[in-house]
């Protein structure tokens, strides 16, 4: 039992409040309220990583407790997987606001982005901690509708563009998902997770049911930009400003799309082998139409949100093989560790593409460019970043010993051991297109002759920026040490466990 | 079964003219509709024939009560879509002012 989950979701409100109020009477309250509490949300994620385990905890929310086993009240679940995702959710967060200090000072009207920082954090971690699907709807739009201002936060021509696009497409994601979840709620008359199982286990109508999966995959694919989907993810993710990007594209298509989805279709709906192709297919597009679409951009941002979509697809990709073969109820180890590397590769994605955006950010802060051919010879004028986008750029397209090898590796891995030789290719593939596209970036970013001329007034990013650039680097080398014996079986096996064997999680949720 | 299949006619009349209508309000007011007929479902989902507001009354035992979870539900939603309409008819209000148009063929700043 962790007495802390309501404090995921109430510190971030409040604070997204108190610095509305607050800060216009206080100066610089803003960004040290809300580093405040996102340091305390790091903090006690972390401890709830290392304490939970194998266990499950859960907080009914005003204390309604179960009528003849069967849940009446709202229900936040804390399990290995959940532990893992809030971990990654308030690092990145706290590292984006420390990066912001110095990013947003050029804007105005930092109260509003303070405040709505806070409130996209309540709203993902809500959508995470939540074991009630209707929940989940309510914490999704909250997170949505704050990352809609988000994105216009410059509101120039480009940012307006995307949001709006970004919020026609989340709209109809919105409604998609209300649909599926009326009408799970009309067959089972019951929204929580764990009750839904229970019930549906007793049996359904295949058709209805299929119905309702089709619903909530179109809707949170939408959310996490599987390929179908993806149109409004370039223009959204680099349009905002540098430290939302990182929190879009390393957090919040992970926690309300790729999250949701693993949760709803391991732990919730019973796995078929049809849904389990379909996964895996979507994934493996995304994996190589994302990544074919990155090449050709100049746009540094907008290469970086494509390479998104294409990483989506390798996480994406592995949890479907390992759906393939949990139905066909054969060789469950391997299923289980082609889960392991779908989670670990996501937290890997969430460290270096989080480092990725804020390096671009950085770039973007000292020349004022994002295009890729008006730049050059940065290495020298920039050290910091040019080092710790080497980091990111190496880790991304699988070079060891950084952590990005090793998620890739046992996924291929799996692949193979799964027989699914052609898949295993393709990953091999993308991720040799992956480094092609990332060399290039080094190569006309950093290492480029510079104009003369230029180069003197260039300078190094402020301190903050640095740090947070420096320690998301330090993240991505350390990542690599959950790959070994021993502290995987702490942090990766819980999360694998809970979504293998789904009836444990229903029994032990409706049990308490 | 008619008043489901209605609302599901409402909600692809909404996506149509999300697909094919130009102008950047009558979009906001297609996305609004997709809203409503989703709501519409809901509320019916809660309905039953011959059912009266859930105020238990312990002296008439045989009462039919329609379902006040789904009613719930579409508040919570309703308020939530209310949010979602002002948030982007401010961005419509902003896309004006820098554009000049409600055509959204003329707003292609961002490509690819």
């Amino acid at each position: 039992m962790n007495p802390l989950i309501p404090l995921f979701v109430a510190i971030p409100l409040a604070g997204a409040f108190l610095i509305m109020i607050l800060g216009r009477f206080i100066r610089n309250l803003n960004k040290y309220l809300a580093s405040l509490i996102l340091l305390f949300l790091v903090v006690v994620s972390f401890w709830s990583l290392f304490t939970t385990g194998n266990s499950v905890s859960v907080y009914k929310v005003g204390g309604w407790e179960a009528v003849n086993s069967v849940p009446i009240g709202i229900y936040m679940v804390l399990d290995g997987f959940t532990a893992i995702i809030l971990c990654i959710i308030n690092l990145i967060g706290f590292l984006s606001v420390i990066y912001s200090i110095s990013y947003i000072a050029r804007y105005t009207s930092e109260n509003y982005f303070y405040s709505l920082f806070c409130l996209m954090m309540a709203g993902m971690n809500g959508v995470v901690l939540s074991g009630d699907i209707f929940n989940i709807f309510v914490f999704l739009e909250i997170s949505a509708i704050s990352s809609y201002a988000l994105v216009a936060f410059g509101v120039e021509k480009n940012e307006l563009e995307a949001t709006f696009k970004y919020q026609v497409l989340g709209g109809i994601a919105t409604f998609l998902i209300l649909m599926g979840i009326a009408l799970i709620y009309w067959e089972t008359k019951t929204l929580n997770i764990a009750d839904i199982r229970n019930v549906f286990s007793t049996g359904y109508d295949r058709k209805y049911y299929l119905l309702v999966q089709i619903l909530l995959l179109s809707g949170f694919g939408l959310k996490a930009a599987i390929i179908p989907f993806h149109a409004w993810l370039p223009d959204a993710h680099s349009s905002a400003p540098s430290p939302i990007s990182a929190m879009l594209s390393g957090v919040l298509i992970k926690a309300v799309g790729i999250y949701v989805i693993i949760r709803l279709f391991f732990n919730m709906f019973a796995i078929s082998e049809g849904m389990a192709i379909l996964i895996t297919s979507l994934g493996s597009l995304s994996m190589v139409i994302g990544v074919f679409l990155a090449v050709s951009q100049w746009d540094i941002k907008r290469l970086l949100a494509y390479h998104s979509i294409s990483q989506m697809g390798y996480v994406i990709l592995s949890v479907g093989i390992g759906m393939i073969l949990i139905s066909r109820g054969i060789r469950t180890e391997i299923a289980a560790l082609a889960i392991a590397g779908g989670i670990f590769h996501l937290i890997n994605h969430a460290a270096f593409k989080g480092l990725l955006f804020l390096n671009a950010g950085a770039i973007e802060y000292s020349i004022g460019t994002r295009n890729l051919q008006e730049m050059g010879g940065l290495s020298k004028t920039m050290p910091a970043t040019s080092a710790t986008s080497l980091v990111a750029s190496l880790s991304i397209s699988g070079i060891p010993p950084f952590n990005g090898f090793f998620s890739k590796l046992i996924i291929i891995v799996a692949a193979i051991l799964a027989k699914f030789y052609f898949l295993a290719l393709l990953a091999v593939i993308v991720s040799i297109i992956t480094l092609a596209s990332f060399m290039k970036f080094q190569r006309y970013a950093f290492f480029n002759k510079a104009d003369d001329d230029n180069s003197r007034t260039i300078k190094e990013v402020p301190f903050p920026m640095l740090f947070s650039m420096i320690v998301l680097g330090i993240i991505c080398l350390l990542l690599s040490i959950l790959v070994f014996p021993g502290i995987r079986e702490i942090i990766l096996t819980p999360a694998t466990d809970i979504l293998m064997d789904p009836s444990k999680y229903a029994s032990q949720i409706t049990g308490i | 079964m008619i008043p489901y299949y209605l609302c599901f006619i409402l909600f692809l009349v909404g996506l149509y003219g999300v697909i094919t209508r130009r102008n950047l309000v009558k979009i906001a007011i297609s996305l609004s509709i997709m809203e409503f007929s989703v709501f519409l479902i809901l509320a019916l989902i809660g309905f039953r024939e011959g059912g009266v507001a859930p105020i238990v009354d312990p002296s008439d035992p045989v009462k039919i009560y329609v379902d006040p979870l789904p009613q719930a539900m579409v508040l919570t939603a309703i308020v939530i879509g209310l949010a979602t309409t002002a948030m982007l008819m401010a961005v419509i209000i902003r896309i004006y002012r820098k554009y000049g148009t409600f055509d959204i063929r003329e707003i292609k700043n961002l490509r690819g």
